[in-house]
């Protein structure tokens, strides 16, 4: 073969022009078969035909910043419910002039957010900032220190509601959702029963059961005269639902763990405490990573949920707003703008997610 | 040796102590739930079922009527919640399955608009979109007057979907029966199809005779009766529709929510499915001279239903818990029912008892059933 090459130039054919450029890119990816290019045009009317209507009702004939009055007389989106009620959309009835806490809080968390992202800063340290920082943000909110005035939780509203409800669900579940799927793998057959039934009874009904539970069944469990506030009630729920969800993924992560990690840790004379803090838990809870991340998702996504027990958080806020007659009809805006901000930040996470697990898919 | 040191019995104290433990706890809420229910003097045990519900329910598939007892509306929720379930499983294995498929689509276009889709429907909260989905209805839809007509006979307003069904006529309910007879011929036919091919090694297009069946013997017994085509068309009377069939704004709203979100996520888990199946069977399966419809047939599908199925299943019961946010948009299910039983009687232990056993019950029966098809789908080794 080699002689047959070498004997003359080897001849360097240029692609014919159809398969360069843009002419190229489109046989190749919307045209390459007769069902794809019927695809492609099928899918090209349609958009002619919605996309020109939805443009002039979102941008041409919207009003941005105008009375709700302005907006009466005109056909597009009043994107202007928007500006007009975003203090109360994002810190509900949280006292006026002490808007700024909360929003130092968000600013906080967003900071501390962008902090953990990068894996170098992953070290034990920051397993000490965060309790930290969610103390500050919570002193921020509660006041009642450094001459801050006290706000009750029941003024606590709109956006930090919801993103409390979610991180500390979070932060709190996942302690007790290590201990459960470690009981879950117990040889004790009366922790493992227990740890089973509480996993399997959870995750078999709807978040709404406990959220009912904690708001009208849990009064009566209290002795007379103790109360426990709304907003705790709702949190305590939503930590008893994430647990069980967290158990289930780190259960996974730990049969992921090869019998040799056990049989090994065992042959050293490490005990059953030693083994899983020094050998098993920190490889498996390493693999969980972007399935937790996953959970967060959804605790972020079901704190909107305690609208039905009528906490004001973020969803709640814009329900009122609607309801208020001066801003009635423009639902379709104010929830657009909404599922735009859940989305942002769901969004934001599961890319990081994805990114995590192919930087952690390290293999072994 | 002290007890401390012997694994057995540090296991039992343990054990004991943690048992104790939940029971303390367990006597300690249950003594104090006494105590507050004997103090504000409401009644316990399920008595109130048998009492009359004193309240109206907006829909319903069974006869109910506010003088019937709780139980009856317990039921009616129930029953709604099934059907939203039901319909919504249905709808969301098809759009979801197609939707994973475009994802995969060698078509730039269409592949994107999949992913597109399923990001933005998983990544905002199912509840945000069923409230979405009915300020459309109610605000974007005109009145019954000005109603949109999209097809002959379909009529959309803020009333929700009308449309026009055939007047009832004995020939559908034989229809009905035909087609049930039809499945069963077809499958049958199948299984002669196939014991024949292990025997002889003919092929016999038993799937195609099948679908074959099902249309024609309906149409059949259609025409055997004279086929009747009287419809029943809604028409405008006073400030709404009278006759066809009413879809409420309620159910469409949490239909379409539902099957939207859920099916971003059984996309996903298809588009999963088919990529775990490797290239290089379907090669082999193309080498050997399967043609494409028989590829995916005989080789793809079979591997990736097994990687499918059970992530499928707990989105089905997602799907299923899910539609209990019904409550929030005024869709009569059974946690709305139940929460109105709730207000009204103040029982709440046996109100929130009952929701839980309700889904439980859906959970499990939904997990029994698809664990038998996981099993009859699952390798089998030699």
């Amino acid at each position: 073969m080699s002689e047959v090459n070498s004997s003359q130039e080897p001849e360097v054919l240029k692609p014919p022009a159809i398969q360069l450029g843009v002419l190229g890119w489109l046989r190749g990816n919307l045209f390459n078969t007769w069902y794809n290019s019927l695809l492609t045009l099928l899918f090209f009317a349609i958009f002619w035909k919605l996309v020109p209507p939805l443009v002039k009702w979102a941008f041409i004939d919207s009003r941005w910043y105008s009375s709700a009055e302005a907006c009466r007389d005109i056909d597009g989106a009043c994107w202007s419910i928007i500006p007009a009620n975003i203090r109360f959309i994002l810190f509900g009835f949280f006292p006026h002039d002490q808007q700024w806490r909360p929003l130092i809080a968000m600013l906080l968390l967003v900071a501390m957010v962008f902090y953990s992202k990068d894996r170098r800063h992953w070290t034990r340290l920051l397993l000490w900032i965060w309790p930290a920082a969610l103390a500050v943000m919570g002193l921020l909110m509660h006041g009642g220190l450094f001459g801050l005035s006290v706000v009750e939780t029941s003024q606590w509203s709109g956006l930090p509601l919801t993103l409390m409800l979610a991180l500390f669900g979070m932060f709190a579940a996942y302690p007790l959702g290590v201990l459960l799927a470690l009981g879950r793998r117990s040889r004790m057959p009366a922790i493992k029963s227990l740890c089973v039934v509480y996993i399997e009874l959870i995750r078999g009904v709807p978040l709404i059961s406990l959220l009912f539970m904690s708001s009208v069944m849990f009064p009566l469990f209290l002795p007379e005269g103790v109360t426990i506030n709304k907003v705790l009630r709702a949190q305590v729920a939503i930590i008893m639902f994430t647990a069980a969800y967290i158990a289930e993924v780190v259960r996974g992560g730990l049969q992921a763990m090869p019998r040799g990690q056990y049989e090994a840790a065992e042959s050293l004379g490490l005990n059953y405490k030693q083994t899983m803090r020094l050998i098993i838990l920190p490889q498996a809870l390493k693999i969980v990573i972007p399935p937790s991340v996953g959970i967060l998702i959804s605790a972020f996504k079901d704190t909107s949920l305690v609208v039905i027990i009528a906490l004001y958080d973020v969803l709640k806020t814009t329900k009122v707003t609607l309801s208020n007659p001066k801003w009635a009809g423009y639902s379709t805006e104010a929830y657009l703008f909404l599922a735009v901000l859940y989305f942002v930040c769901c969004y934001a996470m599961s890319s990081y997610s994805r990114k995590l697990e192919k930087a952690l898919h390290t293999g072994r | 040796m002290p007890f401390w040191r012997d694994p057995a019995k540090r296991a039992l104290v343990f054990q004991v102590a943690a048992l104790l433990v939940v029971l303390l706890l367990g006597y300690y809420l249950f003594s104090n739930t006494q105590a507050n229910l004997a103090r504000q003097s409401i009644a316990t045990g399920f008595g109130f079922l048998h009492q009359e519900a004193s309240f109206e329910i907006g829909e319903s598939i069974i006869p109910y009527s506010a003088a019937d007892t709780y139980s009856r509306a317990l039921l009616v929720g129930a029953l709604n919640t099934v059907r939203v379930a039901f319909l919504g499983i249905i709808i969301t294995t098809i759009l979801g399955t197609l939707v994973g498929i475009a994802r995969l689509s060698t078509n730039w276009l269409v592949s994107r608009l999949a992913g597109g889709f399923i990001e933005t429907m998983q990544n905002i909260p199912v509840l945000l979109q069923l409230f979405f989905w009915y300020a459309i209805f109610y605000e974007a839809f005109p009145a019954p007057r000005q109603a949109l007509h999209p097809l002959p006979g379909v009529f959309l307003c803020n009333r929700g979907l009308v449309f026009a069904v055939p007047q009832q006529h004995p020939a559908h309910v034989a229809m009905a029966w035909a087609f049930l007879a039809a499945l069963v011929g077809g499958w049958l036919l199948h299984r002669w199809a196939r014991r024949r091919q292990e025997r002889t090694g003919q092929l016999f297009p038993a799937v195609r005779c099948a679908l074959l069946l099902c249309l024609a013997l309906p149409a059949l017994v259609w025409a055997l009766y004279g086929a009747p085509t009287a419809m029943n068309v809604p028409v405008l009377r006073g400030f709404n529709f009278s006759g066809g069939l009413t879809v409420s704004p309620e159910f469409a709203a949490l239909l379409v929510g539902l099957v939207l979100y859920t099916s971003a996520f059984v996309a996903e888990i298809v588009r999963a499915g088919i990529q775990s199946v490797g290239q290089g069977q379907v090669e082999a399966a193309m080498a050997v001279g399967l043609r494409p419809g028989q590829v995916l047939h005989l080789v793809v599908l079979p591997q990736a239903l097994r990687v499918i199925i059970p992530p499928l299943t707990s989105q089905m019961l997602n799907l299923t818990k899910n539609s209990s946010l019904a409550v929030a948009i005024g869709f009569p299910d059974f946690v709305a029912v139940a929460s109105t039983t709730i207000n009204q009687t103040g029982q709440a232990i046996e109100g929130v008892a009952l929701i839980m056993a309700v889904f439980l019950f859906f959970s499990l029966s939904t997990s029994l059933f698809m664990n038998w098809y996981n099993k009859k789908k699952a390798l089998v080794e030699r």
